[in-house]
């Protein structure tokens, strides 16, 4: 009978081949899991190998040079470090207003079922597409101003050829378009972390109790009370984490930053927002493009060095942040 | 009755919709329900800053296209078909301008990389979510992380200080043993996908790994409640019951690996060609993208036109992409709820 | 149709214990989207008088309590009709502030919820937000006074709220309430997440409270319901539509008629345990 049968021998030696084949994808498994840490591993050992004898403070002292003895990357740090400030300005107010308002304000409607589906379509655009609708948005605004536009014949405004419309709000000076500035730069990147910054802000608020509100509307708190008091003080460490995991991968985009026209060779520090600029990134793809192996392996290696401490330390700080004050509900 | 007439001074209520009786009606309140009102304008627009964005892209992107096609030289039907993309050629003709061979590098290393990120990152989430205790977990997903959070620069730079003198070296190896008479340029496709598997594997790691983790523990109970093992559990039970997660995963991969540039741009080369040869070099889109913007071009040449069709093209791809991946995480994802 | 029994005498034994109706709700209807929770809710709540909403599980117990304070406004399918007078005004009037009128009638909900935050700060943010002038020491301290907690936090005001003990929470969320001076306190199940002991001291709290406040109590404890109440108002489920549970005002009256002499029948069923 079969029954008979499964109880003998053949069941034993059926169930062992299934435990091998088991051990054996185990191990296929972990094999697999760790070909990333492997290669991770590989990578950063031919880093060192290759870029830390060139990690001197000339790295950081000098600008871009003919001579890579004397070839630093002074003016991408200062660049990237500025963009860095730029983006996370603006896309502070702008991700986590856009989140609130998804999480605390929005009617079920029509219109914010398409917001969603907006911000979740941006989320997979390609970064180059982030950098050419800033270069024709914000750098060149559309050729809106230039001196044989529509717009300037129509209202006759005074524009130079080469900076475009310049006046001043509040003692400030304004430009449009923005030219390939950092402030385009800040802008476009901005756009590109900004479906991330609003759904981790989404993920924060959304961890926050009910209960919470309840309590607070109960007292006789507006929504926006309840809202700026008590929503978000408890969704904060959430919030400021995703920000620094967004912004530290803007850090290391180089794609559209190109497009805007971020130069190589910025052989001075920006002053004001309206300077041109380049970005670590783009100083490393620079040197790598270079035929030289000073530049192409050597120099180019000391800069991601440099480049990847800065996001280590950026993620490091982003997970600590997150341990020390996870709200355990 | 005398006690229910003292009753009704309450029901003889101040019931005219005007009167608000005893409360207040004072400028204080009516300043308090202005200040809620501009407060949530502002927080809409923020909302709606992300339909403007995509008009901004669709406005700019398929703006400037268009003028790209206005332009006598080229003509969208050459655009579609022809199987060159010389925009420098001369002499000029539509036939310069095809995207054949952009489109070919980009499918090449985005399916090339797919072919590392997919067994392995699926694995690898089987790993995480089935097998792994918490602990080990729980250092191996941020490592995962650490891996996602790497520079595409970075990556380019050991495909082509690394992984591409390796290939090399094993195609002379292999030459040598073998008599055969394999050719890797320097840029090559093949480099460029093997990097860009890694850094995307964490990407379908962990959307294949959330999917596998939402399978109810009912279902892997239910299993091995009938006698099947650990594996029989994993590739029979839960990875079918996920698999539209991570079918979308695999998807969105792709269009991630289709997008992305840096790393194309510095080590799979600058030659568009329309070929199926891993180890020679080619161009993506968004390599030729960054290639133009790199260099000095005049503004309103036909060369820096040329970058809106190219990234129009890519962004309708990614976008078709995008769009049937969250249309499959949808659609199936009630199936076994 | 149920008409709510309330006979001419336990209203006049009410009216001689009090001075006046504070909240009334007339004719009171409520539905969630298409679905009616509760019908024709008509029911005078006496001034400094504890009054328990009893009644079976699932038919608008909290739903009427939540309407006292306009709490259902915020849920976007709820649909109010009728009336709720508070000091004769209809709080539902177009142009009535639903902030103000929590200021004045005050929740404390089933599962504690005091505010990740100190324990000053959770007495404190109802005056605050609301713009009360004084000085914000005493009135916490008044408040956790009133609460009978002022003993046991005066010298961990600034500790968080969340590491007291489940009574204490409960009791710093009615501190938290008494704060803004409200005039009604709505009470909905208020020591069901209690212990026993816990439970009491809520309990003789509600006895000092009723001095200077009207409270309204929503429990499923007919015990307590009959130890703490002066009024209770029964409420269930039609019976002659039991499967669109249509929430239904049964009978109103003094507590000690309810449940010692209910006029109708089915208040006798569910006091006595024979359904509920």
């Amino acid at each position: 009978m079969a029954g008979q049968q499964l109880i003998n021998g053949n069941f034993e030696r059926f169930l062992r081949r299934k435990r091998l084949i088991g051990r054996i994808f185990w191990v296929l498994l972990l094999i697999s899991t760790l070909a990333g840490l492997i290669m991770l591993a590989a990578l950063l050992i031919d880093l060192a190998l290759e870029g830390a004898s060139w990690l001197t403070p000339t790295l950081f002292t000098n600008y871009h040079s003919r001579h890579p003895e004397q070839a630093g990357m002074k003016s991408a740090i200062v660049g990237s470090l500025i963009i860095l400030a730029l983006t996370a300005l603006f896309s502070f107010p702008l991700g986590v207003g856009a989140a609130v308002y998804l999480e605390e304000y929005a009617p079920k409607n029509r219109l914010t079922e398409f917001i969603n589906i907006n911000i979740s379509n941006l989320g997979g655009v390609p970064s180059v597409v982030y950098g050419m609708l800033g270069l024709t948005v914000f750098s060149r605004g559309f050729g809106l101003f230039k001196p044989n536009s529509w717009l300037v014949q129509a209202l006759n405004l005074p524009v130079d050829p080469r900076n475009g419309l310049i006046f001043s709000v509040l003692g400030l000076e304004m430009r449009l378009p923005l030219g390939n500035s950092l402030l385009t730069g800040g802008l476009a990147m901005t756009l590109l972390i900004l479906p991330t910054v609003i759904m981790a802000s989404r993920e924060a608020i959304r961890a926050v109790p009910n209960s919470i509100r309840e309590a607070a509307f109960g007292l006789g708190a507006t929504r926006w009370q309840v809202v700026s008091r008590q929503v978000l003080p408890a969704a904060f460490p959430g919030i400021l984490t995703g920000m620094i995991l967004a912004l530290s991968r803007a850090m290391g985009e180089a794609a559209p930053l190109i497009i805007l026209g971020a130069f190589t060779y910025v052989p001075f520090l920006p002053r004001t927002i309206w300077d041109q600029f380049t970005v670590m990134p783009i100083q490393i793809y620079n040197w790598i493009t270079l035929p030289q192996p000073e530049y192409r392996v050597h120099l180019s290696g000391a800069g991601i060095l440099v480049l990847v401490a800065v996001l280590l330390s950026m993620n490091a700080l982003a997970i600590y942040l997150r341990n020390r004050f996870e709200k355990r509900w | 009755m005398a006690g229910l007439s003292r009753l009704l001074p309450a029901s003889r209520a101040v019931s005219s919709p005007d009167q608000k009786g005893v409360f207040s009606t004072g400028l204080s309140w009516r300043l308090r329900r202005i200040y809620e009102q501009i407060i949530k304008a502002s927080l809409f627009l923020c909302g709606l800053l992300s339909v403007l964005t995509t008009i901004g892209i669709i406005v700019s992107l398929f703006g400037e296209a268009i003028g790209f096609f206005l332009r006598p030289e080229v003509d969208l039907y050459h655009f579609l078909t022809s199987t060159m993309w010389r925009p420098l050629g001369r002499p000029v003709s539509p036939d310069n301008f095809g995207i054949m061979p952009l489109v070919n590098g980009t499918l090449m290393v985005a399916v090339l990389s797919g072919a590392i990120a997919v067994p392995l990152g699926l694995l690898s989430a089987i790993f995480l979510s089935e097998y792994a205790p918490e602990r080990l977990r729980s250092v191996l997903k941020p490592v995962l992380e650490i891996l996602a959070g790497v520079p595409s620069v970075v990556y380019g730079y050991f495909a082509i200080s690394f992984i591409t003198p390796i290939i090399r070296n094993l195609a002379d190896w292999v030459n040598s043993i073998a008599g055969t008479a394999i050719q890797v340029d320097f840029f090559n496709a093949l480099s460029a996908s093997i990097v860009m598997g890694v850094m995307i594997l964490p990407l379908v790691s962990s959307i294949s790994e959330d999917a596998m983790r939402s399978v109810p523990q009912a279902l892997r109970e239910g299993a091995y409640a009938l006698g099947a093992t650990k594996l029989e559990v994993a590739l029979r039970v839960v990875v079918p019951a996920a698999l539209s997660g991570i079918l979308a995963g695999f998807i969105l991969a792709f269009s991630r690996a289709a997008g992305e540039t840096m790393i194309v741009a510095v080590a799979a080369g600058s030659t568009p060609r329309v070929t199926l040869n891993p180890l020679s070099s080619i161009q993506t889109m968004t390599g030729f993208i960054v290639q133009v913007s790199f260099g000095d071009t005049p503004m309103g040449s036909i060369n820096s036109q040329s970058i809106y069709a190219v990234g129009a093209t890519l962004f309708i791809m990614t976008f078709i992409m995008n769009v049937i991946s969250n249309y499959i995480m949808r659609r199936f994802r009630e199936v076994y709820e | 149709m149920v008409t709510p029994t309330q006979n001419a005498t336990t209203i006049e034994a009410a009216q001689n214990t009090t001075d006046g109706v504070v909240l009334s709700t007339q004719g009171l209807s409520v539905y969630y989207g298409n679905k009616l929770a509760l019908r024709d809710i008509s029911l005078d709540i006496y001034r400094n008088q504890i009054t328990a909403i009893i009644g079976p599980s699932g038919c608008g117990k909290s739903t009427l309590l939540r309407c006292y304070n306009r709490m259902n406004d915020l849920i976007p399918s709820a649909r109010v009709e009728g009336r709720v007078l508070f000091e004769g005004t209809d709080i539902y009037t177009p142009g009535v502030d639903a902030v103000e009128v929590r200021r004045r009638i005050g929740m404390v909900f089933q599962k504690p919820n005091p505010f990740p935050k100190s324990i000053y700060d959770n007495v404190a943010f109802g005056p605050r937000i609301n713009g009360i002038k004084g000085n914000m020491d005493d009135i916490v301290e008044n408040a956790l006074r009133q609460a009978a907690l002022w003993d046991e936090v005066k010298d961990k005001l600034h500790e968080s709220g969340l590491a007291l003990s489940g009574g204490q929470q409960q009791r710093l969320c009615i501190a938290r309430a008494l704060a803004v001076e409200p005039e009604v306190i709505l009470m909905d199940e208020p020591a069901s997440a209690l212990d026993p002991i816990a439970t009491l001291k809520i309990e003789e709290l509600m006895q000092e409270l009723k001095q200077r406040y009207s409270i309204i109590i929503v429990t499923h404890n007919m015990q307590q319901a009959a130890r703490v109440s002066d009024m209770t108002a029964f409420i269930s489920i039609d019976r002659e539509n039991p499967d669109a549970r249509i929430g239904v005002l049964v009978e109103y009256g003094l507590t000690q008629q309810i449940f010692t002499n209910p006029i109708n029948k089915e208040t006798e069923d569910y006091v006595s345990g024979r359904f509920g």
